[in-house]
């Protein structure tokens, strides 16, 4: 349990703390950086839970796909985070009213459980007892490609649909721009492109 | 480990057709470097025709499969079927259009044919799951159709403004969703039936909260007010073969999801949901009628003739009775003919290879072309509600079920619209015939459109001498409706 413990409050803290980088750091690439950072920490909280596929989806997705996308716009685009942090102040009492709201929600939620202790068990139920013998991508597995096959189909579907979409919408086939054709080079043959010439002394070509 | 049952896909065998040939007529295009537009198009024409064939002879009572996920029965055949032939005519219509401003690409026929497919799955669902997952399959290939022509400025901001707004409606009926899951505990139709049946009336506030934000985002796909700002916007910017197809196949599976999920789980809640659809109806009647009287725009005025028309749908919709939906599936039909024909002679409206679109455009045709004059002026004839023409008897249809029920206010109310939209209508015929003609159209027109213009005038102009098949079909598939 004191291991558990321990993972819990590493995993807790650094999120945290990387999370406060997250919007403190100068350097937009760095607050990219510690995005993932805070990813991979809460995939760990996750995975504490027993919910090692959503760890797993966490790790694939967001720190896969999204933060490198967001770290290709960040260098991409070169914004200036100076300027757009001028209003800062401006913007505080809003920004701290809608902290303020937040605080009073999780309080609320806390003091639920401190009142109701039978609330705690509800939220118990949906995660299965660690250790237990299905796992949860083979539980998923279970009911995807059999029950939900229908679902799961169509959107395969609705993912090509979104590919050709692209395709039709931004392709472009621009004429005269020179590619190389690797087929072509390797089948040239020295015959076809030189030629021995006799050249008669004094005459030239 | 359990082996789950294979589960029985006859039901949704023109589904997985079309599913199929989508997908090998996407690799054959992407190999066939010069002229693949027109191939696959053909292929596609043919791959709808055979889904067709397929769905009748396929049609077994009603079916329920994937775990309850799909619905087949003889509502959801009849619909189908009209999605099906509203994709084919407009798929026939598109080819000319789309080599005259040359961007014949294949993605055009296989995202008709995807949207179509998303279409069919919408009619067919019977769980709040599988009816998103269509509704999105057939968006997304529709707000890529309606930027198709993507270096026309104006086709780019339909496509924007269709999807930015859809994107909206699509997470408004999502959050419906979940708070109609979230209420019952489940997103079965058959289940949230049997659940409403044994509350006996009662139910919670959050339920009926969720089922009016279901409302709100089918009736954004419905173009219906308060919901239907997005329509003459992207009606007027889309390439004219797509405005047409929106016109038709979307709205008709719109409306008969809408009815699915209406009358099947809700049924029993008929009087938390009735006055909404008599508000949104009696708005888009209205305004369908109004507005389009300023317009100069042919394709605009037909937008809001679209809204005008899925207010009278809606009429059916209200009562909520057999007799009601009835109605609205043979309106449907007959909007379909009317719309399917009417685009055919927008599409017309070409002068030295440049598509025209203003409805002063069209004076003068009368005389420089009578044939497609008279054919146009039966669809505006029956589009107004002039009897014998077909148009009369779907309106006559939906206010009888309305009057049967004891709704007089939407009854008269509709017909007020109806003699309102008359106007618009008829101004076009006096545009055509009595005004000073300006230069004639291109000709010939080409044998599809003639075809497409002969076919859709005669069935608009002779439906009063044999309306058995529609009406049969139609009565039968709202039984199967109420019977499940």
């Amino acid at each position: 349990m004191i291991v558990q413990a321990l993972a819990f409050y590493l995993f807790a803290g650094i999120v945290l703390a990387s999370g406060v980088m997250v919007i403190s750091s100068k350097n937009p690439v760095h607050s990219v950086l510690f995005l993932i950072l805070a990813f991979f920490n809460a995939a760990g909280l996750f995975v504490l839970l027993g919910a090692e596929f959503l760890a797993m989806l966490l790790v694939v997705v967001y720190v896969g796909a999204v933060a490198v996308l967001f770290l290709f716009v960040v260098m991409m685009l070169d914004i200036n985070f100076v300027e757009l942090r001028q209003g800062f102040l401006q913007y505080l009492p809003i920004g701290g009213l809608v902290g303020l709201i937040l605080l009073i929600e999780v309080l609320a939620i806390v003091g639920a459980w401190h009142f109701a202790p039978e609330a705690a068990k509800a939220i118990q139920v949906a995660a299965p007892a660690v250790g237990s013998e299905i796992t949860n991508t083979q539980a998923l597995g279970l009911v995807l490609y059999t029950d939900y096959v229908y679902v799961f189909q169509a959107a395969g579907l609705i993912l090509l649909v979104a590919m050709v979409g692209a395709i039709v919408l931004t392709h472009r086939r621009r004429p005269g721009v020179l590619s190389q054709r690797v087929p072509d080079q390797i089948a040239r043959r020295a015959e076809e492109s030189a030629k021995t010439v006799k050249v008669p002394t004094g005459g030239g070509i | 480990m359990t082996s789950a049952e294979f589960p029985n896909l006859v039901p949704a065998m023109p589904e997985l057709f079309i599913a199929c040939v989508a997908m090998v007529l996407l690799v054959l295009g992407v190999f066939q470097k010069e002229g693949a537009g027109k191939t696959i198009a053909f292929l596609s024409t043919i791959t709808l025709a055979l889904a067709m064939l397929i769905l009748v002879a396929f049609s077994q009572g009603t079916v329920t499969t994937f775990n309850g996920l799909f619905i087949a029965d003889q509502y959801s055949a009849f619909a189908k079927f009209l999605i099906l032939l509203g994709s084919l005519l407009t798929l026939v219509m598109s080819q000319s259009y789309l080599k005259r401003v040359d961007s014949n690409k294949f993605e055009y026929s296989i995202l008709i044919l995807l949207s179509t497919l998303g279409m069919m799955m919408m009619v067919s669902a019977n769980d709040l799951l599988s009816l998103y997952v269509g509704l999105e399959l057939q968006s997304l290939s529709l707000y890529i159709l309606a930027a198709f022509r993507r270096d026309d400025l104006k086709s780019s901001e339909a496509g924007v403004k269709y999807f930015v707004l859809g994107a909206l409606a699509s997470g408004m009926l999502l959050y419906g969703s979940s708070m109609i899951y979230g209420f019952t505990g489940t997103t079965n139709f058959d289940a949230l039936a049997q659940q409403f049946q044994n509350a006996d009336g009662h139910v919670s506030v959050g339920l009926v909260v969720g089922i009016v934000f279901m409302l709100a985002g089918l009736a954004f796909k419905i173009s219906a007010v308060p919901f239907h700002m997005w329509t003459p916007d992207v009606y007027e910017g889309a390439p004219t073969p797509v405005t047409a197809y929106f016109a038709v196949a979307p709205k008709i599976a719109a409306v008969a999801l809408l009815m699915r999920v209406m009358i099947g789980p809700f049924g029993e809640l008929v009087s938390q949901w009735q006055q909404i659809i008599v508000f949104i109806s009696i708005g888009s009647m209205l305004l369908g009628a109004f507005a389009a009287i300023a317009q100069t725009n042919i394709k605009r005025m037909m937008a809001y003739s679209s809204i005008g028309h899925i207010g009278f749908a809606l009429i059916g919709i209200a009562v909520g009775n057999q007799a009601g939906v009835q109605a609205v599936l043979v309106y449907l039909a007959i909007y379909l003919f009317m719309n399917v024909g009417t685009f055919a002679c927008i599409l017309c409206m070409t002068r030295n290879g440049e598509s025209v679109e203003n409805i002063s455009d069209l004076a003068g045709l009368g005389k420089s072309n009578p044939a497609m004059a008279a054919v146009l002026a039966i669809f505006m004839f029956s589009m107004a509600g002039i009897p014998p023409l077909a148009g009369f008897f779907g309106k006559l249809y939906v206010f009888l079920a309305a009057i049967e029920a004891g709704m007089f206010t939407l009854a008269i109310i509709g017909v007020l619209a109806s003699v309102v939209g008359a106007f618009y209508y008829i101004r076009i015929i006096k545009v055509m015939y009595f005004d000073e003609s300006t230069e004639a159209f291109d000709a010939p027109i080409g044998k599809d459109m003639v075809a497409i213009l002969a076919g859709t005038g005669f069935v608009i102009l002779m439906f009063f001498a044999y309306p058995a098949p529609i009406l049969d079909s139609a009565g039968a598939a709202a039984a199967s409706l109420f019977a499940g």
